[in-house]
């Protein structure tokens, strides 16, 4: 498939104010509708304000999965980290965080009037994998990148074959393949130079 | 019980489980089950699966499901409690570690890191994208949707996605209504 051209890198501008950062992740917290918060956050991160390149993005998912906590909890703290330290990381989580805390107890408040609407189920599975499809465009994009090295695409192959279709433990499978894939990074980068 | 109790029992159910989410929230559904329903008796399994589904319906991480534990126990406390206790604890730790993997950007090692786990990274996110797909009811028409909802992301990067995912309730009901 063809993807369209990327935009060229701009130059590291001034990083955005607290403000902006929690303005930016409530709304991500808002939206995020049906999962798919890490698509939300790639798409109003990197792709509409260009705060971090797409590679920063893709090693803070990684990251941000390795690590104890929930993955875009992880995300927002690093990218918060990236643009403004301490407190931009205390923004970026707060502003993720603030919107759902409420929503999610007002939705507890009226769940039982909310169950009895017909076919609200099948809307919301229709929500969800529709939000899958914000996050296959990370996927698509992550792809191309670990492809342009053999053992990246190996790599890739075989955390999804473990994890996804053999069902065998995350940690063991990180515990095994992260090791190697870096492994075989590292003498990639000292054959190229 | 009283109120102060209950809220330091939270923090000692939740600290521990905020470590142990490796691989993101629902990796501890199993253990924040087995300490509120059969430990604790906050909630009945009843209670329980509704608000695994309320979590799922809101817009957020899905383990605000903690949060409405705490509601449920202990009000706004408890629900400030339960969400700070669930997220604060991983979320320093990432910090730290956030921190000082940026301190040596541009070094060998570092670089090799960088380049060895994003693979990891996303093969995990496609693993995760087929989980969802078989937990909701599977079938060709949600892949449908979400391939269908990447086409046109894909083809109009800045189409704001808001209206694509209500196409796909607005289409998975008229799905489900013609089929039934």
């Amino acid at each position: 498939m063809i993807l369209p051209p990327q935009p060229p890198p701009a130059a590291p501008a001034a990083p955005p104010s607290i403000v902006t950062i929690f303005a930016v992740f409530a709304r991500i917290g808002l939206l995020s509708f049906g999962g798919g918060l890490s698509g939300w956050v790639f798409r109003e991160v990197v792709v509409l304000r260009n705060w971090i390149s797409e590679e920063e993005f893709l090693s803070g998912l990684a990251l941000a999965q390795i690590l104890p906590g929930t993955n875009i909890a992880n995300l927002s703290v690093y990218i918060g980290q990236k643009l403004r330290g301490v407190a931009g990381a205390a923004a970026a989580l707060g502003g993720l965080l603030s919107g759902p805390f409420f929503a999610v107890i007002a939705l507890a408040s009226v769940y039982d009037r909310f169950r009895n609407i017909p076919y609200a189920d099948a809307a919301m599975d229709g929500v969800a994998a529709a939000a899958i499809g914000l996050l296959l465009i990370i996927v698509l994009r992550g792809t191309r990148h670990s492809a342009r090295r053999p053992a990246g695409a190996v790599a890739l192959v075989a955390t999804f074959i473990g994890v996804g279709v053999l069902h065998v433990s995350l940690l063991i499978v990180v515990a095994v393949v992260g090791p190697l894939s870096v492994l075989a990074a590292w003498l990639g980068g000292r054959a190229d130079a | 019980m009283r109120d102060d109790n209950v809220l330091i029992a939270l923090v000692a159910v939740f600290v521990p489980l905020s470590f142990a989410s490796i691989g993101g929230g629902t990796s501890i559904l199993a253990g924040i089950q087995h300490q509120s329903v059969d430990v604790h008796h906050w909630v009945t399994s009843r209670e329980f699966v509704d608000m695994f589904a309320i979590s799922r319906a809101a817009p957020g991480p899905g383990s605000l499901l903690t949060t409405l534990i705490g509601w449920h126990i202990a009000g706004w406390a408890g629900a400030l409690t339960a969400t700070l206790a669930l997220y604060v604890p991983s979320s320093l730790l990432c910090y730290g570690v956030a921190f000082v993997w940026r301190r040596h950007r541009g070094k060998v090692w570092h670089t090799a890191l960088e380049e060895g786990l994003a693979p990891v990274g996303v093969g995990l996110m496609m693993a995760g994208v087929l989980a969802i797909m078989q937990l909701s009811g599977g079938g060709v028409l949600p892949w449908l949707l979400a391939l269908g909802t990447m086409a046109l992301l894909l083809r109009w990067p800045k189409l704001h996605p808001l209206p694509l995912f209500f196409l796909g309730g607005v289409v998975a009901v008229i799905v489900r209504a013609t089929l039934s």
